[in-house]
């Protein structure tokens, strides 16, 4: 059972800071009310008399909770590395109030009994889990999971995850079939042969460092023919964690003349860049691998422009094992849930981002992607609010994190901005600012 | 005093270091050439040649440096070990450990291993190869070698030439020599010369002839065969033909040409055997450096006292 450190019994009072709707984008005046985790109203006056307890939230910045697309909790299979409870206390410490789950577990979720395993094991928690369910059954490529009974009982997409559909038969398949459920189609763009042994970027910093890389167009090969396959059947398509230039032009391309292609990028892909694993950080180790520079750069004007539409974490957790295995075998993937805000902030508040655009890629733009309904502080309503603390200056533990798994690559950095309070219904998450 | 406590990577080692571990290097191959080869330099020390992959002549030749230095010294060899069993890296490593040794020569297919093991160690680390990544003694006792013969690292071009990107010998091999204002050229396939490498400040240049006529001497990378993907090269004979070092060829030149090769050589394949055995080839000094030149190092790392007796 998931429980908030502080339970908002009776009515609170959120004084002081600024209220952004990201729906509406506009500014709110005023004190937020809750009534029994319930959105009462907006009020200006501090203290409207009654047994009313007050939080603090002067000079912070109130908002939605966030949206994430792109989450693994390894429950089923995994359960040492992650839990479906672990992975949402990690979402709500990161202030998260929805995420996405990515069908690698073990079994897959490629049947709608498993879909529905996660959405009843979920259903009391104070999150909104909604599951990807499987393009092809065992994620094996070859044939066509039952994608309208997935849907019928919670499947937000399909995807099979970090393993490719190599075959462009399938994927046209699978794209022209998902049409009539309106979810969209989500391809782990990677050319499996192009890739092969590769552990990171190809440029002179995998020469450097004497490790085989994977060059740019193993990604963009990928999405060209995604592209391509998704515009001769007229459906819907999500590129997920873009990490090459390549990439973001040919999704600006298509982009200009179809609505039906949207694209996610990760906190981690727009923060470092290959030389941040000079030292052989495995916890670096991601797939799409961390590129140079220029490829970071246009992420950044991908997101700019909207050619990208929101930032996803590719939350990954991995055991301390996994990672501390030398470079070549060490599994890929980072987590990233309770990071992924700060991290973003801090890249994006130095490139010139607005708050507000920077918040529309964690609340409106995913919602747009997965075509989510949100609204903000609606009367009657169970109260979902983000407290965050933009001057916040801290540094990333290991021993931060509510996840089970610590393979972040942020330990050690210093971010801008943190995420304070996270509300939903009764339960307060407030990370330990001290 | 070197700058580092490891020696992992050549990477960013000062001039200064590199200049030092040949100087040492040459009062150590005197040593060699006594009827008494050895010295109690690290009497009393342990050392622990650490193999989780294959090699004779650099096991070998640290062996022999670190007997000759009167060091205790122990092998492990990854056939033997309990990494088939299922222990981590880690477990493996620190077990070790708890046996107190003062250091550990490792030899590794993981690119990063040597760097990695010092964050769970104690000992000082030698890299004695970490997959395709550096190797930096034996590009150690390649400069001392191009010293002995030439006296000098002003003005001197070396070429490199084979498979570059399968070479844990040529990276190394670049950040000495450039260190050392050597110039250098590479020679090979191109899709065996990595990405990105011209800027470590390198010329590419994939004629063999007009490379040989630029050198004062080449070093010669073995062909090898289990590190490569199906289709790499299309043939041996078409290696050959295209980027032998061939009797014809170093005969065509009209100048001499210094020859090296890091062992074990294909012959007629990179290398004709009689360019091997030619007299501008110095190949088995490279072997012998190769003892002398880890004495240096281990030397240099370990010792307390300051003499050579």
């Amino acid at each position: 059972m998931i429980k908030g450190d502080k339970i908002l019994k009776g009515k609170w009072l959120l004084t002081g800071g600024k209220i952004y709707d990201p729906f509406k984008e506009k500014y709110l005046k005023g004190n937020i009310l809750i009534d029994n985790g319930k959105f009462e109203r907006l009020t200006t006056n501090k203290s409207p008399g009654g047994d009313i307890n007050t939080l603090d939230c002067s000079n912070k910045f109130i908002t939605h909770p966030f949206i994430d697309l792109h989450a693994h909790f390894r429950e089923p299979g995994r359960e040492n590395k992650e839990t479906l409870e672990s992975g949402c206390l990690s979402a709500l410490y990161g202030g998260y109030t929805t995420v996405c789950l990515m069908p690698n577990t073990n079994p897959p979720i490629d049947t709608p009994e498993l879909i529905k395993f996660i959405m009843d094991k979920t259903s009391d928690y104070p999150i909104s889990v909604l599951p990807i369910g499987a393009i092809t059954n065992a994620q094996s490529g070859k044939e066509l999971t039952e994608i309208g009974l997935m849907v019928k009982e919670g499947a937000v997409a399909i995807s099979d995850d970090g393993i490719p559909v190599e075959d462009s038969r399938i994927m046209r398949y699978a794209l022209e079939y998902s049409k009539m459920f309106g979810i969209p189609v989500i391809n782990h763009a990677e050319d499996v042969f192009l890739r092969s042994g590769a552990t990171m970027h190809e440029s002179v910093e995998s020469t450097k460092l004497g490790l085989l890389g994977s060059p740019h167009i193993t990604e963009s090969i990928m999405v060209s023919r995604d592209l391509m396959i998704n515009e001769y059947v007229n459906s819907k398509i999500h590129v997920p964690h873009v990490s090459s230039k390549e990439s973001v032009e040919i999704i600006r391309r298509y982009k200009k003349s179809h609505n039906t292609v949207s694209a996610e990028v990760t906190p981690h892909h727009i923060y470092f860049n290959d030389s941040s694993l000079s030292s052989f950080n495995s916890n670096l180790k991601v797939a799409p691998p961390i590129r140079s520079e220029e490829h970071r750069k246009s992420l950044i004007s991908g997101l700019k422009d909207g050619t990208i539409d929101c930032i996803a974490t590719d939350h990954a957790t991995h055991n301390i094992e996994e990672k501390e295995n030398n470079f070549v075998h060490a599994s890929c993937g980072m987590i990233g849930l309770e990071t992924a805000f700060s991290g973003s902030y801090t890249t994006l508040n130095r490139e010139k981002f607005s708050i507000e655009k920077i918040i529309s890629l964690f609340t409106s733009g995913p919602c747009r992607v997965m075509n989510i309904q949100k609204e903000f502080l609606t009367k009657g309503n169970s109260a979902e609010i983000v407290v965050i603390d933009l001057e916040k200056e801290w540094r990333v533990s290991k021993d931060d994190f509510k996840s089970k798994s610590s393979n972040s690559g942020f330990i050690d950095e210093s971010l801008n901005s943190r995420v304070i309070y996270t509300i939903s219904g009764k339960d307060c998450f407030i990370n330990d600012t001290k | 005093m070197l700058s580092t406590r490891h020696f992992i990577s050549l990477k960013n080692t000062p001039k200064e270091d590199l200049m030092l571990l040949i100087e040492t290097g040459f009062s150590f191959r005197e040593v060699l050439d006594r009827p008494i080869k050895k010295v109690p330099t690290l009497s009393g020390k342990n050392i622990l040649n650490l193999f989780f992959e294959n090699s004779t002549r650099t096991r070998m030749s640290f062996e022999l440096a670190e007997k000759r230095l009167s060091a205790d010294v122990s092998n492990f060899s990854a056939s033997s070990s309990s990494l088939n069993k299922g222990e981590t890296f880690r477990d493996t490593v620190q077990n070790i450990q708890a046996m107190k040794v003062d250091c550990i020569v490792m030899r590794h297919p993981s690119p990063g291993s040597s760097l990695q093991i010092t964050k769970f160690v104690d000992s000082i680390v030698i890299n004695a190869g970490d997959g395709c990544h550096e190797h930096p003694t034996q590009a150690m006792l390649d400069v001392m070698s191009l010293y002995e013969r030439f006296k000098t690292f002003k003005d001197l071009k070396v070429a490199i030439i084979g498979d570059i990107l399968h070479s844990r010998v040529a990276l190394s091999n670049i950040y000495a020599l450039t260190t050392l204002g050597v110039e250098v050229t590479l020679c090979g396939p191109p899709h065996l010369i990595p990405v990105g490498i011209e800027e470590l400040g390198v010329h590419i240049n994939y004629n063999i002839d007009e490379v040989l006529d630029w050198a004062d001497a080449v070093n010669i990378l073995r062909i090898q065969r289990e590190r490569m993907g199906i289709g790499l090269i299309p043939s041996i004979r078409e290696y050959r033909e295209i980027f032998g070092v061939t009797k014809q060829r170093v005969e065509n030149l009209k100048k001499e040409l210094v020859i090296m090769h890091p062992g074990p050589i294909n012959r007629g394949v990179e290398l004709d055997g009689n360019v091997a055995d030619s007299e501008n080839s110095i190949i088995l000094d490279q072997v012998l450096n190769g003892v002398a030149m880890r004495m240096s190092i281990l030397y240099h790392l370990l010792s307390e006292g300051d003499a050579i007796k």
